[in-house]
């Protein structure tokens, strides 16, 4: 699992992506709610965090997160995810040859709070790193799903002059939340 | 386009600095990030399941493209199959009109740009935009795209500054990162106002009906998910039959396309996804042929369905790097563009882009398609001359070619007629229009006797060994000398070497232009003379030479469907062997024993193209000339072709200077005093280069450099 993490780590950073490895659930849960605070995220206009469900939030008492750290949003829509300033999601698997993320995205929310604010925050159980892409597809199967997301790195762009530019339509930053006891549902 | 214009257009390119330096730039660094991306990645594994996967699909593209549309209805698609372009623009036209569309958002779709469709749209009053970045560049500055993958490649930031002060807002910056958040932020509503979304794809998987769409910027996720309605046009040369078979291609076009492990974003879409208000997508794949499944049909052809459009032949190609995108038309450029503009557009639209190709096959190795691009336009070319006829100069010289005693007769008389233009060794100045031959190089003076004349004069030691000696044109014409060495070599090796009078032209000059009747006539009567002989190998020190008797022969044959002369072919290209490989092979065998204790001192090497990549000898030279004491300084760009590709350096000597040139600096910068090289033609390139330049390098070929250095 070490092995497969380090992997996964050196590629994602490798293409500008923050990863950051937890042991348990409540420990990056207190990660996501100081680094939202740190981006500044409140309840003032354009500086909300839409939060779409998965394992990891759903058990979660998302009142009292609304108290610490206003401005975050559990409902999603595009309105309130075009304004926002963080999307935090949950990600199925991940890509240990090439950083990759991976996720069954069929659900239009999960859409969009990875793809229109500049923050996107995705969270990983630490065994669901995987070796390639050929793994990945026996676990999440094009023959079932309608939308599969592959999300390697920020949105970039080298289309002018070929320089390297980090955030384009999609998000400028991409951080990764790697939880080893994502499964323990404790809150 | 005229060939003026089209001639116009080169030299457009070519006095644009700002062109010229970013492609020149990026050539250089994609090699690097290229090699990078492939690292513990067996490419030939890879580029062999590619080719076995496109070249299944492209044999059953009505099975396919059924499969796909009968999954991908069953999952809430509708999926419109058509053969005709302006088919694929009414349902779009239709399809908006009936759901009220105003706005359209794209993703980058070539097959999109291949039917002008977005004039189509914007002439029925919908407000319609790229969201790619440099397709939205391009669009603003109404301009086509110059590559496949970076479509403003050839852009300054201060271009782009300008086009979006004057299209969108004034007073834009050139400063990358704050246009490309000025684009963000453009755009953005954009895609939050747009009705229908368009894109392409990148691979169609048959068995499920999923679209394979690859970004970067992450804009083709925004065109799938906001819209309500998704079109996606697909050319039918993306299907695949199964989901397993996405693996070799995305492992390959990230990383040839822009030297990424993998895209920032992959998605795979199999059917009708709920809308933001939740409810179900329109989503709409247009398969679209435009002569794809003509192409499948043509059995030279068909491999150039395997393209995943990565853009690679483009990146390496010495041409495409001086003269950028737009010499060669409005939608696909390069290499493969001049194949596809062929087939989609017309043959007759290729006619004169055919002829940047320089034959050096640096495309070839490198291709994940493993598409034979030369040999494709080589073939354009002879289609081309069978439609419209050999130009009247071209007829005439082919005609003398064709007639070895002729041929022979003028060369011959060249060597008296030239002497006005002679100095030493070289002709400097060639008068009225021939001058452009000479501007950029000398040429060589042909010689006063030909190496025919000169070979029955050497005294051979009888040996029971012998080998036939086919010169070439420039050997026997321009530098027998480098025949004589030849000679002495194979003599300390026990071998007699036999030199068949009736040897005349390869036909390779004829065989690239296109005048394939010639290049057969050419190649009967070498086969005939070379196999008369009983020899155990045909050996040459002209590699171009070499592949005509190794390979051309035989492929010329085969594009005519000439039948009784292909096992004499044959035969003559199983003894066929280039100079450096069969030295090698006897010091190797212990029959050729160097000199001890030589210090030769610094030299680099060039690599000929043809010797390269066709005969696949690059480590035999170098190891000679090692062994004889040689120490050999690699220059940068080592096998980057020089410039010479025969008659290419007349036809087009705009172009050939300034690749010429390049190769001269990477000589220069090893600090060796002597370049060595296994080609005749390359020798009278770069060495008539350096003799303008009046640096003081010598350039030889291999066999003069070892021809005193056996025991």
């Amino acid at each position: 699992m070490n092995a497969a993490f380090e992997a996964f780590k050196t590629r994602a950073e490798a293409v500008s992506a923050e990863v950051h490895r937890f042991k348990t659930r409540e420990e990056g849960l207190t990660f996501i709610l100081s680094f939202l605070k740190d981006a500044g995220v409140s309840d003032a206009p354009q500086c909300g965090a839409v939060w779409a469900g998965g394992t990891f939030i759903d058990g979660a008492q998302k009142d009292d997160l609304k108290v610490k750290v206003p401005g975050i949003c559990f409902d999603i829509n595009q309105e309130v995810s075009a304004s926002a300033k963080v999307g935090i999601s949950q990600l199925d698997w991940a890509i240990s040859a090439t950083g990759t993320l991976v996720q069954d995205a069929v659900a239009v929310d999960k859409r969009l709070v990875s793809t229109l604010p500049p923050i996107h925050v995705a969270v990983l159980g630490t065994e669901r790193i995987l070796a390639d892409m050929g793994s990945v597809l026996e676990k999440l199967r094009p023959q079932q799903l309608d939308y599969i997301s592959f999300i390697t790195g920020p949105s970039r762009t080298a289309d002018i002059e070929r320089v390297l530019t980090i955030g384009v339509h999609g998000p400028e930053r991409l951080i990764i939340v790697v939880v080893d006891e994502l499964q323990q549902v404790t809150a | 386009m005229s060939t003026t214009e089209f001639k116009e257009s080169i030299a457009t390119a070519l006095n644009n600095g700002n062109l010229t330096g970013a492609l020149g730039r990026f050539s250089e660094a994609y090699r690097i990030s290229r090699a990078k991306a492939y690292e513990g990645i067996d490419f030939e594994v890879v580029r062999d399941q590619i080719e076995e996967i496109k070249c299944s699909a492209s044999s059953r593209f009505e099975e396919l493209a059924e499969q796909f549309k009968k999954n991908a209805e069953a999952r809430g698609a509708k999926v419109f199959r058509t053969s005709d372009p302006a088919q694929v623009k009414q349902y779009i036209l239709d399809l908006a009109r009936s759901k009220g569309v105003k706005r359209v958002v794209k993703s980058k779709s070539m097959a999109s740009e291949e039917i002008h469709l977005n004039k189509a749209l914007e002439g029925a009053g919908m407000e319609v935009d790229e969201t790619d970045l440099g397709e939205w560049i391009i669009q603003l500055a109404h301009q086509t795209p110059s590559h496949m993958v970076m479509p403003a490649i050839h852009m300054t930031k201060e271009e782009v500054a300008t086009v979006f002060s004057q299209e969108v807002e004034e007073g834009q910056m050139p400063d990358i990162p704050k246009l490309v958040k000025f684009a963000r932020a453009k755009l953005r509503p954009k895609f939050l106002g747009a009705d229908m979304g368009i894109s392409g794809a990148n691979i169609a998987v048959a068995e499920t009906g999923s679209l394979v769409i690859v970004t970067n910027e992450g804009n083709a996720r925004l065109v799938s998910t906001l819209p309500k309605i998704h079109v996606a046009i697909v050319g039918i040369e993306k299907l695949v039959a199964m989901v397993k078979e996405i693996l070799p291609i995305l492992t390959a076009l990230p990383r040839s396309a822009t030297g990424q492990l993998l895209t920032s974003y992959v998605s795979i879409i199999s059917g009708a996804v709920p809308n933001v208000d939740g409810s179900p997508k329109e989503l709409h794949i247009i398969l679209m042929d435009n002569h794809r499944s003509d192409m499948a049909k043509d059995p030279m052809f068909k491999p150039a369905l395997q393209c995943i459009r990565c853009a690679t032949c483009l990146n390496v190609c010495p041409v495409f790097r001086l003269v950028g995108g737009h010499v060669f038309g409005k939608t696909y450029t390069g290499g493969i563009g001049t194949i596809l503009t062929a087939w989609f557009d017309e043959l007759k639209k290729a006619d004169d882009i055919q002829g940047l190709c320089i034959q050096c096959g640096a495309c070839v190795a490198v291709c994940p398609g493993k598409i034979d691009i030369p040999g494709l336009i080589l073939e354009l070319r002879r289609r081309l001359v069978v439609e419209k006829g050999q130009s009247m100069t071209m007829k005439a010289i082919f005609g003398v070619v064709n007639n070895r005693r002729l041929f022979h007769s003028m060369l011959r008389m060249a060597s008296v007629t030239q002497k006005p233009f002679t100095s030493g060794r070289f002709i400097r100045h060639l008068p009225l229009f021939l001058s452009d031959m000479t501007e950029f190089r000398s040429l060589p003076a042909v010689a006063a006797a030909p190496l025919r004349d000169t070979i029955k004069k050497i005294v051979q030691p009888p040996a029971k060994e012998k080998v036939a000696f086919y010169a070439g044109c420039l050997i026997d014409f321009c530098y027998p000398e480098m025949g004589e060495s030849l000679v002495k070599i194979l003599n300390k090796a026990g071998i007699e070497v036999i030199f068949p009078d009736d040897q005349t032209c390869c036909g390779a000059p004829a065989r690239y232009n296109g005048a394939y009747e010639t290049a057969a006539g050419n190649a009967r009567d070498n086969i005939k003379a070379l196999l008369e002989a009983d020899v155990k190998y045909v050996v040459s020190a002209c590699p171009t030479c070499t592949v005509a008797l190794k390979h051309d022969f035989i492929e010329t044959f085969k594009s005519l469907g000439v039948t009784d002369a292909m096992a004499g072919a044959e035969q003559l290209a199983a003894k066929a062997i280039d100079f450096s490989t069969l030295v090698k092979k006897l010091v190797d065998e212990g029959r050729l024993t160097f000199k001890e204790g030589e210090d030769l001192g610094k030299v680099t090497y060039h690599d000929s193209c043809h010797l390269k990549r066709t005969l696949k000898a690059s480590e035999e030279p170098r190891e000679l000339l090692k062994q004889a004491g040689h120490e050999i300084t690699e220059m940068f760009e080592c096998d980057i072709c020089c410039g010479m590709a025969g008659s290419y350096s007349i036809k087009l000597p705009e172009i050939s200077a300034p690749i010429l040139e390049r190769k001269l600096k990477n000589i220069k910068e090893t600090g060796a005093s002597k370049v060595i090289m296994d080609c005749p033609g390359c020798v009278m390139q770069i060495r008539g280069g350096l003799d303008k330049d009046g640096a003081p390098i010598h350039a030889e070929h291999t066999v003069e450099s070892l021809a005193n250095r056996f025991k």
